[in-house]
């Protein structure tokens, strides 16, 4: 399966970081800019404002409309080339690059949005207005995803709700939304995208990895029965 | 694909298609320094007046980078505890997160301001402290679908036409990101200092990085970095984990000549009295959750004095 991510996150952009990639040149061919491909077999790739800051500590101190004019190029002008599933990695709130990534997509096909929370209710209370929105402009809410949901000490095993629990299966039931899954809080998945490694590779065995891989699962079923 | 270093921004510019066209011209000078002290009176010169909020007499911005890292939660003990270590200082709250408002849910406030007589919205208050917050004019599932220009309208209220008093700080909650609303912020009115917050990843520190060195370039004194959700005790077996790393803000404010103001852990009696709208300084003022917070109060204030002196 071939898949591209693209960091719309202008101000913070993550994804480099947590996939290794480092600060690699970003080419041009023919019919665009080339992402960046996180292996050989081209199976991930990834376009993201933090391959294109000469100083990756550089703060991207943007108005509007700048945004929206890269976050145009980002759509419009990067070769993805084939691919099964583009992902977009939105940041916080309901603004320019939001607005801008829908506007830009709407000439080709946005199939859904996955949102993500914490179980507490300043993020419920949140993410709520990204359910509206999402309404709003007419784009398929795929699910819900309740992250760190929940943390189990590695000395007594015990189960602490750290961040409370089942807010975001609530917000799914009160809104009419697929509930997705929950996502433990795993200092072992934090300690991977600290250090860029692939946690799906080292830790294979682990909850944390189920909870992931079935939340996929779902995915994909939801988007193969269109 | 050209970068062009103009007036301390980077601009990308697209070779083919030209789809860029707001780049002006690009300095060379020889004397680096000469050109960055010229970009910055230019800067300077055009930029709005700032205009101080009558009977506030500092404002601190609690700011991150990142999202999702405690800056509101923060922002609201923050307050709280400057009042808890002083009761003669009077401290106003203002959420200038409009697009994930949370101080009404954090304070335990609802409804909307009514107006004072001279049209200005009046504060709601709890706990002592007046607060305002788009979360107060908006329904609450609603989005702010805005972009930057009635975002700058929007953040141009909530300052000016709220009736605050007399504040002796004004602690304003930002919004996640280095965007529209940071920069009509400080482009607004003039700020005693910033506290940044971050938890130990390094992802959120290179975003907390990025917020250090905005406020750096828009003239805003960084107080200095807060690492909040800094260890996870075990309710059972007190078996301490660094579930988001551990110690990389204090290495961080060592990197970037900051000071750093404290450790807040990660408990869930913050997260609990956070979510009944009882934050935990008040409500529990004698857990150590609360006097963390407290100690970072007192640090952010000795800051305040120190580079305003």
């Amino acid at each position: 399966m071939a898949v591209g991510i693209l960091d719309v996150d202008l101000c913070g952009p993550s994804i480099p970081r947590m996939l290794s990639m480092g600060r690699p040149d970003v080419h041009q061919c023919d019919s665009g800019w080339v992402p960046v491909y996180t292996d050989t077999q081209k199976s991930l790739a990834l376009m993201s404002i933090g391959f294109l800051l000469e100083d990756p500590d550089e703060a991207v101190v943007w108005r509007g409309p700048k945004k929206n004019a890269l976050i145009g190029q980002f759509v419009s002008d990067v070769a993805w080339g084939e691919l099964d599933v583009l992902l977009v990695d939105t940041p916080p709130g309901t603004s320019d690059e939001h607005l801008a990534v829908l506007e830009n997509l709407k000439k080709h096909r946005v199939d859904g949005a996955i949102l993500v929370t914490t179980p507490q209710a300043v993020s419920t209370g949140d993410v709520r207005r990204e359910i509206t929105f999402c309404k709003k402009t007419g784009v398929r809410i795929l699910g819900i995803v309740e992250n760190m949901s929940g943390f189990v000490c590695p000395h007594c095993s015990e189960c602490s709700n750290v961040f409370s629990k089942g807010g975001g299966e609530e917000l799914a039931k009160t809104t009419g939304s697929v509930f997705l899954g929950c996502v433990p809080l795993d200092p072992l998945l934090s300690a991977s995208i600290e250090e860029g490694r692939d946690f799906t590779q080292s830790f294979p065995d682990s909850a944390t990895f189920s909870a992931i891989s079935s939340i996929s699962q779902t995915l994909l079923n939801s988007l193969q029965t269109d | 694909m050209n970068r062009i270093n103009l007036l301390g921004f980077t601009y990308l510019r697209a070779s083919r298609k030209g789809l860029f066209t707001f780049y002006v011209q690009i300095k060379r000078s020889v004397d680096s320094k000469a050109l960055q002290e010229r970009q910055r009176q230019q800067m300077a010169r055009g930029l709005p007046k700032q205009k101080p909020i009558p009977g506030v007499k500092q404002v601190i911005v609690v700011a991150s980078g990142k999202g999702g890292v405690g800056k509101s939660t923060t922002a609201v003990n923050l307050a709280l505890g400057l009042m808890a270590n002083d009761m003669s200082k009077s401290v106003g709250l203002l959420d200038a997160d409009v697009f994930g408002p949370s101080i009404p849910k954090l304070m335990n406030l609802k409804g909307n301001p009514e107006l004072s007589d001279n049209n200005r919205m009046i504060p709601l208050t709890n706990y002592g402290v007046p607060c305002m917050s788009m979360g107060f004019l908006v329904d609450d599932v609603a989005p702010i679908v805005w972009r930057g220009l009635m975002v700058m309208s929007g953040i141009e209220k909530l300052l000016r036409q709220v009736d605050w008093g007399s504040l002796d700080y004004l602690v304003v909650d930002m919004p996640p990101g280095t965007g529209d609303v940071q920069l009509s912020i400080t482009q607004n009115i003039p700020i005693a200092g910033a506290v940044i917050v971050s938890t130990p990843q390094d992802i959120a520190l290179l975003d907390a990085r990025r917020g250090a060195e905005m406020f750096k370039k828009v003239n805003v004194p960084v107080l200095g970095l807060v690492q909040n959700m800094s260890v996870f005790q075990c309710p059972k077996c007190n078996h301490e984990t660094h579930i988001f790393g551990s110690d990389g803000a204090r290495q961080l404010a060592d990197t970037l000549g900051v000071t750093f103001l404290g450790d807040i852990p990660l408990h869930i009696t913050i997260r609990e009295t956070s979510d009944r709208g009882q934050p935990v300084v008040i409500s529990s003022p004698n857990s150590p959750e609360a006097a963390a917070y407290r100690t970072v109060a007192s640090a952010v204030v000795q800051r305040l004095q120190k580079v305003s002196s």
